[in-house]
Order: structure tokens, then sequence, then C-alpha cells
């Protein structure tokens, strides 16, 4: 069927002044036969594998990104979580596989890695415990390796010793990166019902349901869905629904064409899609501006979550429809750093923690990329992570805790991370302590799942 | 074999020549235009053709020669696999 010129120009705008991107292509790895008791061999086999399995990743998105003039931003590699084949290894040694992992993203010229991983949502493992341990360092000690850490699931409910560990460790990675505003913390993802095939950092992993390897995409495109809301300036919400959804049908549409040709070029399985509205620092590029463009005079001001629970599921309902296979996390990021408009809401104090805290009930995440006054202390931090793990946990949702700590920043303070991490104001936190309740320790027993009001 | 088609767009200040010089690269280069259509919007000159690329090795060369183009004349000058607009547009 021809196409038409308007839809050819509506294609062209969209990438040429609306910054639609493919966000991620990345590629999931299973590092599973990689394991060995003898630590050297293991360490080479892990850089071995993931060396030839993605030898052509980059070149061949760049490739396919010229072919079809959309732009792939980031190629990207997530791998089996680490602890479930660290075995006997040492804390040392642990590290050591996170400098090796780095050097592979190196050689290969991808910007992350995903998948220093743990799950430990019901019990923590010999394994899980020798990366938990290496956290802090192999996070200050690389640039490219992400981690995450799964702490709660709505089947399992949270556990808490983990927690309280996530807590002193988030603390220890912004001690150890210190002269960089504690950006190791800007790597490490505390998760409540993680998905198997984030393409996203730092979440990535590739988990135990997914096969030898795989190619999962990302798309984004908040830039696309502000400017279209823009041409609609008086429509009711059933509209400003309406418009939300065919935006992302169009972009996922995209993002599942190109992502099927590099899985093809590769012979590598297509995994799926995953449309998420995420934030850049770019000019429009925002998702706070979305909701602003919706109606509120700031983010973060009363009806914010109510615009923000409508665009989110009208960005899953256009891209359901667009893919075959939907997956990943599927829905709206708000990390605060790189996300313009939420920074402007946090310095006009309209957008609180509390507020960031009630909006990842009805969107795809949780607290995400944001900097916490450097004097919170580790109690505070695993309350906060629990409070986030309830919300997902209750909700049968994923949530999560991506929050940096800046050593010897107060309230109020701006810090800078750098590149596609962005800038945030120190935000500061609830006074009284938590200690008591992290330090009893223990599991909250997984939630019922009828009588649910 | 299938036929492959692709997008040439072409974006920019309205002036003598614009069309003259894109065909005349696609000519040197034995591409086939299929279909054209253009308009000015606010002083923006913008042309859409659909060309014949099923014998062409890769789209890296010809998106080099209308680079000079572009330098040339100001204009932008991109080209895309027809693909991309089948999937967004189409059900």
């Amino acid at each position: 069927m021809t196409i038409a010129f308007t839809e050819m120009q509506e294609t062209i705008r969209m990438v040429q002044m609306e910054s639609l991107d493919i966000r991620t292509v990345t590629m999931g790895i299973n590092l599973r036969d990689c394991a060995d008791s003898d630590f050297e061999k293991m360490n080479q086999r892990v850089f071995d594998k993931i060396t030839s399995y993605a030898k052509n990743l980059r070149d061949t998105a760049e490739q396919v990104e010229k072919e079809y003039g959309v732009p792939i931003i980031n190629k990207r590699i997530s791998i089996t979580p680490i602890a479930e084949i660290l075995g006997n290894a040492t804390v040392e040694e642990a590290v050591q596989l996170a400098k090796t992992l780095d050097r592979a993203a190196i050689e290969l010229g991808v910007d992350f890695i995903g998948g220093y991983s743990a799950l430990v949502h019901k019990g923590i493992s010999k394994g899980d415990q020798t990366l938990l341990t290496a956290l802090p360092k192999a996070l200050s000690n690389t640039e490219r390796v992400c981690a995450s850490v799964s702490v709660a699931t709505t089947r399992t409910g949270i556990n808490m010793d983990a927690v309280r560990q996530m807590g002193i460790i988030i603390k220890e990675s912004a001690e150890l990166t210190k002269h960089k505003n504690g950006i190791a913390c800007a790597k490490l993802v505390v998760f409540c019902n993680p998905v198997e095939d984030n393409p996203f950092m730092a979440g990535a992993f590739h988990g135990a349901g997914e096969g030898e390897a795989v190619i999962n995409v990302g798309v984004s495109g908040p830039g696309v869905v502000l400017n279209a809301l823009k041409r609609h300036p008086n429509g009711d919400l059933g509209q400003v629904s309406d418009v939300i959804k065919k935006t992302a049908f169009k972009i996922t549409r995209a993002g599942e064409l190109l992502g099927r040709i590099v899985a093809e070029r590769l012979n590598v399985p297509f995994g799926i899609m995953d449309l998420s509205l995420a934030p850049t620092n770019a000019m429009n590029d925002s998702v706070a501006e979305i909701l602003e463009e919706i109606g509120l005079e700031r983010v973060g001001t009363h009806g914010t979550i109510a615009a923000l629970a409508l665009m989110n599921d009208a960005v899953k309902k256009g891209g359901a429809m667009a893919s075959s296979y939907v997956g990943g996390l599927s829905g709206a990021f708000i990390p605060v750093s790189e996300d313009n408009g939420m920074i402007q809401g946090i310095v006009d104090n309209a957008l609180t923690l509390s507020k960031l805290e009630a909006m990842t009930c009805v969107c795809s995440v949780g607290l995400d990329m944001i900097a916490l006054d450097g004097d919170v202390t580790p109690a505070t931090l695993a309350a906060i992570i629990a409070d986030e793990a309830a919300i997902g946990m209750i909700n049968k949702k994923t949530t999560a805790v991506r929050v940096i700590p800046v050593p010897g920043k107060k309230e109020g303070e701006m810090v800078e991370f750098g590149g596609l991490l962005g800038r945030a104001p120190v935000m500061g936190v609830n006074g009284f302590s938590s200690e008591r309740f992290i330090s009893r320790g223990g599991r909250i027993p997984a939630p019922l799942q009828a009588l649910i009001n | 074999m299938k036929q492959k088609r692709a997008v040439v767009s072409v974006i920019g200040k309205d002036q003598v020549g614009i069309i003259a010089k894109v065909t005349a690269v696609l000519a040197e280069e034995q591409i086939n235009v299929l279909d054209i259509s253009q308009t000015i919007l606010q002083d923006f000159f913008t042309m859409m053709m659909l060309v014949d690329v099923t014998d062409l090795e890769s789209l890296e060369h010809l998106q080099s020669s209308f680079d000079n183009v572009s330098k040339e004349l100001g204009l932008k000058i991109n080209i895309q696999l027809e693909d991309i607009f089948q999937a967004m547009h189409r059900v």
C-alpha cells in the first residue's frame, strides 16, 4: 500500500524534530555455561562468550540505523545474574569479574552491561552474599557495569534482611565514589518484582527463563508524545488518551521493525519490545512536560497521579497493539536527573519525594535517579527501599529504587552526574528514624491475592 | 526478486535547482525514481521521492553522495528504506 506524503512527513518530523529514537538494542546473553569451580577459567569464559556473541552488535545496529534513518542510541548487553554463577568465588574474585565485564563492554563499544545482579527476594545464597558484599567495590571500580538486586516479589514478600543490607551497600558505594558525587549508586537498582527481559539500564539482566541469547528493544519518545499532544490543546481526556495511544503505536512499530531486523542479521531470536517513555535531558524530551501539557501547571501538583496513570495506560495500550511481544517494563519512567521537567518541579517545590513515591504506584518503575542528602543513614535508605518494595508487592507491579545519597551535599544543592545521567537537585529525607524497624530483619510475608481492598 | 524501495526526503530553503541536483545524483547511481511529490511549507521546500534500490549494494554510498549536495545547497537530505513508513502507518 502506498504511503501518503503527509505520513512520510510525520515520520521524518518525529525523528528529526521530536527526538524519536530507539533508545536501546540490548542483547541478552546466558552465562550459565561459563560457571566453573576454577575462577580463572570462569573469568576467561565469561569474557570470551560475551565478546564473541555480541561481536557484531554495535556495527549491525549502526548499519540498520543508517538504512532506516531512525537513530539507535544505545547498544547494550544484559547477562545472567552474576550471583548465579559465582559459586564458591571470593569477594575479590567477584570484583575482578566485574572488571572483566567492564573490559568486555569497552572492547565491544557498548555503553552499559547489566546483570551484575542477585535475586534475593526470598533468601540469600552463598553466591548472592558474595555479590552483595562485592557490590560497592565492583561498582566504584568499573564504569559500564550495572547492578540490580531483587529484594521482594508479590509471591514471596519482602526480604528485609536484604533490604537492610542494600541500605548499607548504597551508602558505601556513594562513599567510595564521593569524588564523583556518588556515581556508583546510579548503576545500582533495587527491585521488587523485576522482569527478566528488561532492555533498559541499570536494571537489565538476562533472566532464568530466557534462552541462550536474545535481542530486546527499548523504544522511547516522550518528545513525540509531547508534540502530538500540543496539537490537541483543547481535547478532553478521552482524546488525550487516544492521541498518546496512537503515537505510542507508531513509535513501537518503528522499534519492532528495527529490532527484528537487527535480531535477524545477528541470527539471534527477537525477544520483546519495551515501550517506555524514557526522558532525556534534551529539550522537550521530558515525561514531566507531557503531564504539564495534559494540564498541570507544574509536575507534582494535585492531579499528577491521575494524569500519569492516564498516560502510562495509554502508552501500554498503543504499544500492546503494535507489537506481538511487548515485555520489559513498558510504561513511563520518571527518573529525576534525566528529566528537565522533573528537575524544575523539585526546584519550584512542586514535586516532593512523597509525591514521587505516590507516582510510582501508577507508572512503570520507581524512585529513579534521585539525589538524596549525603547524611541520610543506611537505615533510612533501607526504609525507603522497603516502602517502594511494599508498593510493588501489593500492587503486583515492578518497583525499583535507584537513589544516590550524595556525600557532602545538602538538600537544595544541585549535583551533576554528567552525560546521560544528567543532574539533580538534592532532596531531603524525613528526619525521624526507621532504625528499629529495619534492624528487626526477617521477611515481610507475601500478601493475600484476594480481599484486595 | 522483490523490489526494495527507499524514500529520499529533502527539506530546506527553497531555491533554484534542488530537484535537478538531487535527481542528478540518482541518475548517476542508475536509480529509478518511482514517485515524487513536493510542497512548500512556510518557505520550506519539502520533497519526497520513492526510489527503487533493489540493485543497490548499500545505502551508505548514496547517502554520502547526497551529503555533498546537502552541503552545497544547505538542505537536509535523507534516504530511508520504505519499510519503516509502512510499519509506522499501516496496521
